[in-house]
């Protein structure tokens, strides 16, 4: 069953391997498919980032989520509770103080769980690397997938950030993470 | 400058000193502002006698400020920004304070003086007695220091991390990776400022 190859199917090809499938059941009882591929397919296709932003990043992190970009679109629903989202979009300059809020914003999440760094100051501090308050990279406190360059990038370079997890999501082998 | 003011302005100035009476240290005008330089004993008093004039209510204070002046002996200045909102005019009080003297908070005349003076107990480390609640206000929790005194390090010195085996958020000494770097926008064919001026000189004694 070839998940992901129903991009661009004919329906004719649909229908053989529909007919296929529904024959093999008939048959044998079972049908053999790739679990990972499957599993993937979904996780990529309902990434729930948290609705969590820190600072200006965090503006346009709604923009992507509004209707000019309109994340949706790729199944990502901002979800108010770390404990329905998979991902985290760690959205502007991470402070000391907000640190030991993040990591625990984070451990809440449940597995599995991803998260992208947005913007310069998540990075690496970005203009405030050398601050007596900031984190130096949000790295130092969560491990990172994605990292979006910018101060702030554009709604544009988050879709790509996310649409490049989707990508590396789709990569992993195990089901299991 | 006193001539090329209007009458309104130079009015509200000697209106302002009446109230004020002998308080007043120094007063001068800057930037359009009138600003008054009171002793810190007296500040209660004189904010007191300021918000409750008939005259000039100011009934807003929009913001307190410190200025750390390293070298000088009263280290540091305290900055009120008063407003009145029924004759939308603006006065400038300021005190001169010295490292661990007592400043009487002035939280029971403005209410909004209450996290003013938590910020600037917190960065300055100036003690403000009688408020009620002299907490942080902006730097973490069980931070050291008092970042705005001209004495505090720029990167501060502890920075924080996610350690693994404690399963919590630790903090470390600061260690930078890369050192700060100073710009000082000249150009690397020339010498420094000082070398020029040397040069300058010479050039003069020559013609």
């Amino acid at each position: 069953m070839g998940v992901e190859t129903n991009e661009g199917l004919l329906s004719s090809d649909q229908d053989t391997i529909l007919n296929a499938a529904v024959s093999d059941i008939k048959n044998k009882g079972f049908i053999v498919a790739s679990a990972d591929k499957l599993f993937n397919w979904a996780r990529s296709g309902s990434l729930w980032p948290m609705s969590f932003g820190l600072a200006c990043c965090a503006v346009e992190m709604m923009h992507a989520a509004a209707s000019r970009y309109d994340m949706d679109r790729y199944g990502m629903l901002f979800r108010p509770s770390p404990r329905q989202a998979d991902v985290m979009i760690v959205a502007g300059t991470l402070t000391n103080k907000m640190a030991p809020a993040l990591r625990r914003v984070y451990d809440q999440m449940a597995e599995p769980r991803w998260v992208v760094s947005m913007g310069s100051c998540a990075n690496g501090g970005g203009y405030y690397h050398y601050s007596y308050s900031v984190v130096r990279g949000c790295d130092r406190i969560v491990p990172v997938d994605v990292y979006v360059p910018g101060c702030p990038p554009t709604a544009e370079a988050l879709i790509y950030g996310l649409l490049q997890l989707q990508k590396k999501i789709r990569r992993t082998a195990t089901i299991a993470r | 400058m006193e001539n090329s003011l209007n009458e309104e302005t130079s009015n509200f100035c000697s209106i302002i000193k009446n109230i004020i009476g002998k308080d007043v240290v120094d007063s001068k005008i800057d930037f359009e502002q009138f600003q008054v330089m009171v002793p810190a004993k007296r500040i209660y008093d004189v904010l007191t006698i300021l918000h409750s004039n008939s005259s000039f209510c100011f009934d807003q204070l929009m913001d307190i400020t410190a200025i750390d002046y390293p070298d000088l002996s009263p280290r540091f200045e305290i900055v009120y920004l008063l407003l009145s909102t029924s004759t939308n005019k603006r006065l400038i009080v300021k005190i001169k304070v010295d490292e661990g003297e007592l400043v009487r908070s002035c939280e029971n005349i403005y209410k909004s003086a209450n996290w003013s003076e938590r910020e600037i107990w917190d960065m300055f480390g100036i003690f403000f007695s009688g408020h009620p609640d002299l907490r942080r206000l902006l730097t973490d929790y069980g931070f050291e220091g008092h970042p705005l005194r001209k004495d505090f390090p720029l990167t501060g010195r502890v920075q924080v991390k996610y350690d693994v085996d404690q399963n919590r958020v630790v903090y470390e000494p600061v260690k930078l990776i890369q050192e700060y770097r100073d710009f000082d926008f000249l150009s690397p064919w020339e010498t420094s400022f000082s070398e020029n001026e040397n040069n300058k000189d010479s050039e003069s004694d020559q013609n």
